[in-house]
């Protein structure tokens, strides 16, 4: 299968820089591929799960959240706020993110921007998770 | 004279200890300094890869019913400007705040509009903060005090926060001003345009030879390869006003982001050298002060000499 050039960057550096086959990841309309030969093509990400499939077939999967996906003349750029491949999610770190979120939840008595704050978090440790199984 | 040796002691002394101080100063920036420059370097990727996309988005660009997409018809301009939360690092602070002013003026000579309410700033670090309250410039928020402290979930909330206002037409322009960490020894201030996304394709024009990862090899068609870009048109899902509304605050803060990494690293490498600098005309200072005082010495022994020989031929 033909590849294209694939960038994946996120505040914290550049995390993938190469060629790939195949980009599926979550927008906020829903999952999404990218194949070689994509036409001009910009969207926003949303959260889930996402995974890359490398020139030698291997897969690598990750947590994509928030930010943006794009195509210009041939070239994807995924650039994420967050992107942890699966190796390197913490599932400890994700589980106790998880559990305080909830906590959080249960209370009474939160303004909207706590509440939002927290969903907002649970969400994150969920998909984390998700991807982590 | 043994008045005039004492006073050239106490200088001497006083300036060896602010050399004590600039030096340790200059330990603590470039200890800093190092970790501030990892962080700087960490986030240069994604910064260009961001700022190329916007402007490739912005060139290619034929769909303006978003509100960030289209020219906007406000001419108030809000600054980010990021600046130092102290002093004692060379022109760093007042370079930056001179660059801003140049900005500013000439925006205002195009216009006719009244100088002063003509722009609003969001300042981070203490500096610009001061600054902007002593000359009475409307300040967005406060909030944002200390750049050392601030972290990407900050710079998403500075986005926000502008976006709103944006939208709510407060002004028609956002302009990113810091300083950019070009090397250990040369910072140079900048300031980018952010929004609206029209305002994008400016720079690229001036700017041809400043990103020549791709325009090197392109050299005269440059002009001919932008028109023909205009022609590619972009596929915006679910539609572009939605793609905007969801990604321009990620950029922004992005965007944000990568400024404060790189002018917390201008800041401290500023600092550095102007500590470093410091630090070497104390010493050169000491030495000429050393000298007058052995100078000193030297002329009260001799007046000694003199007198006590004086007085034994007296005796004598």
């Amino acid at each position: 299968m033909s590849s294209f050039p694939l960038r994946i960057g996120t505040p914290d550096g550049l995390l993938f820089e190469g060629n790939a086959e195949r980009i599926v990841c979550r927008t906020i309309t829903g999952d999404l591929a990218i194949l070689a030969g994509h036409c001009n093509y910009c969207t926003a990400i949303g959260m889930g799960e996402a995974h890359v499939v490398l020139e030698d077939g291997t897969t690598r999967y990750a947590a994509c959240i928030g930010g943006m996906l794009s195509v210009m003349n041939g070239t994807c750029r995924v650039l994420a706020t967050t992107w942890e491949w699966k190796e390197d999610i913490d599932k400890n770190r994700a589980e106790a993110a998880k559990k305080r979120a909830e906590e959080r939840l249960a209370r009474q008595g939160l303004t909207d921007q706590e509440y939002a704050n927290a969903t907002a978090k649970l969400q994150r440790a969920l998909v984390r998770l998700s991807v982590k199984q | 004279m043994a008045a005039n040796m004492k006073a050239v002691k106490l200088r001497i002394k006083s300036v060896e200890s602010t050399m004590q101080i600039t030096k340790a100063m200059e330990l603590v920036a470039s200890s800093k300094l190092r970790r501030a420059k990892e962080r700087s370097d960490q986030c240069r990727p994604y910064f260009r890869e961001l700022h190329q996309t916007l402007v490739d988005i912005a060139e290619g660009n034929t769909d303006f019913s978003s509100v960030y997409a289209k020219p906007s018809a406000n001419e108030r301009c809000c600054y980010v400007v990021i600046a130092g939360d102290r002093g004692l690092a060379g022109g760093y602070n007042s370079n930056i705040f001179k660059k801003l002013e140049a900005a500013a003026q000439s925006a205002d000579s195009t216009e006719t509009t009244a100088p002063e309410s003509n722009y609003v700033v969001l300042p981070i670090g203490k500096k610009a903060v001061e600054y902007f309250q002593r000359r009475h410039v409307e300040i967005l928020t406060e909030d944002f005090v200390t750049v050392a402290d601030i972290s990407v979930a900050d710079c998403f909330e500075i986005a926000r926060l502008l976006c709103r206002q944006y939208r709510e037409g407060r002004f028609g322009h956002i302009e990113l001003c810091y300083t950019e960490f070009v090397s250990m020894l040369s910072q140079r201030p900048e300031i980018y345009p952010m929004l609206p996304l029209t305002d994008l394709e400016r720079p690229m024009e001036t700017g041809a030879d400043a990103e020549p990862k791709d325009g090197a090899s392109q050299g005269m068609d440059s002009v001919g390869e932008r028109k023909k870009s205009v022609r590619d048109l972009i596929l915006y899902e679910p539609d572009s006003s939605e793609v905007f509304d969801a990604i321009v605050p990620e950029y922004l803060g992005g965007f944000i982001y990568g400024g404060v990494c790189d002018a917390l690293a201008s800041e401290l490498a500023a600092r550095r050298n102007a500590m470093e600098a410091a630090t070497s005309n104390a010493e050169e200072m000491i030495e000429k002060l050393n000298l007058s005082y052995n100078r000193a010495r030297q002329s009260s022994i001799t007046t000694e000499i003199t007198e006590i020989v004086a007085g034994a031929e007296g005796v004598g």
